[in-house]
């Protein structure tokens, strides 16, 4: 990266050959908040896998799975250094500021990724070492490289990527895939898409400005929130069926989650009746918060759930 | 009486002249990856240490001990 760029933008703090980045700087490379929400639903995967894991290696599998996340995220910020700098929510980051070289998050995440997946494979089993390494690899390669820049599907496709933390989980329990992974792998997988297209709706110009072709700047705003509608349905009627379906979960999971996902439809819903002139958009930015709260409660009754089922076990 | 009083000496400058001498705030920084790495690593021992004694014994339990 050219310091001089950033030094003309005034937000430079780096001289030539003087590494800037402080600790705190090569902790966000690793995208934490991102790695609570993959460590969350791996978490999950474990709990309600069938099964008995040593809960000591449970931890280390977590510890793993989270190094693994933390990995994609430094190859993310390294290969997508150039559009970052161009977007509001992205030019704060350690590279576009100018604390860090690109090269530094490159070298930081290979290390990272081989470190993770071998000793997930050595302490656990080499199912779920070759699931992070999968995982590690569609994010950076498939979505990061790819998918980000050329299609407005980017995020429906990519989002694979963060739906495979929780058959990672089971799969160290378990040391297979199976049917009831898949469902979870399939519940994150339909969130992905209405998370962040409420996002980039209101964020479209920035995403116009660095050249990413989301939705809302290639097919417009009300395809978009048609969209958005049509995976909450679908989203909400998969997250409270098919877990109680496949008897990893009880009815009232069923129940909670069919009412979640009522109040999903009805602010996808709202984002829908939005008008075009609605500049703001409350209530895309209501389905963003909302939507979090909402699979981390799915999540955390499957938690609960799980945790319950094997201390009665 | 004068006593001839020698100019003091300079302080040997370790760092050479085209060096780069860091700022305190690029020392502050640099402390913090120290610190952080320290960190790491010794977490790195204790989750090494901590899996292999919990593997070594649940290959014990498994093979009763190795005594049999």
């Amino acid at each position: 990266m050219a310091y001089s760029d950033v030094h003309k933008s005034g937000r430079a703090v780096a001289r030539e050959g003087v590494n800037m980045g402080s600790a705190r700087d090569y902790i966000a490379l690793l995208k934490p908040r991102v790695m609570s929400l993959v460590v969350f639903t791996a978490l999950v995967g474990i709990a309600v896998a069938p099964g008995h894991i040593n809960p000591v290696l449970g931890a280390a599998a977590l510890i793993a799975i989270a190094v693994g996340a933390g990995a994609a995220g430094a190859l993310n910020m390294w290969f997508d250094s150039d559009i970052d700098r161009l977007m509001r929510r992205t030019a704060p980051r350690p590279i576009p500021a100018g604390r860090l070289e690109p090269g530094d998050a490159l070298g930081l995440g290979l290390v990272l990724a081989v470190a993770s997946v071998t000793f997930l494979g050595l302490v656990i089993n080499w199912v779920a070492a070759g699931l992070l390494a999968f995982t590690i690899f569609f994010y950076v390669v498939i979505y990061t490289m790819w998918l980000k820049r050329s299609t407005s599907q980017n995020i429906v496709i990519g989002g694979a990527a963060g739906a495979l933390p929780p058959v990672i989980g089971w799969a160290a329990v378990t040391g297979t895939v199976s049917i009831e992974s898949l469902a979870l792998f399939l519940i994150i997988f339909l969130w992905t898409p209405p998370h962040f297209w409420a996002l980039s709706l209101y964020r479209s110009d920035d995403y116009a400005r660095a050249g990413v072709p989301m939705l809302p700047v290639v097919s417009g705003a009300a395809a978009t929130k048609r969209q958005i509608l049509i995976y909450a349905v679908v989203l909400a009627v998969v997250a409270a069926t098919l877990p109680p379906l496949l008897h990893f979960a009880t009815a009232a999971y069923g129940v909670i989650a069919g009412a979640l996902g009522v109040l999903f439809i009805w602010l996808a819903w709202q984002v829908y009746r939005m008008p075009e002139s609605d500049t703001e958009m409350k209530p895309a930015r209501r389905l963003f918060a909302y939507s979090m709260l909402y699979l981390f409660l799915l999540f955390a009754i499957l938690l609960v759930e799980g945790g319950f089922r094997g201390w009665m076990a | 009486m004068n006593a001839i009083v020698e100019p003091p000496k300079a302080a040997p400058d370790i760092v050479p002249e085209d060096g780069i001498r860091l700022t305190p705030e690029e020392l502050k920084r640099r402390r913090s990856r120290s610190v952080a790495i320290a960190l790491a690593l010794g977490a790195l021992v204790l989750l090494f240490y901590i899996v292999t004694i919990v593997k070594i014994g649940g290959n014990l339990l498994q093979d009763g001990g190795g005594l049999m």
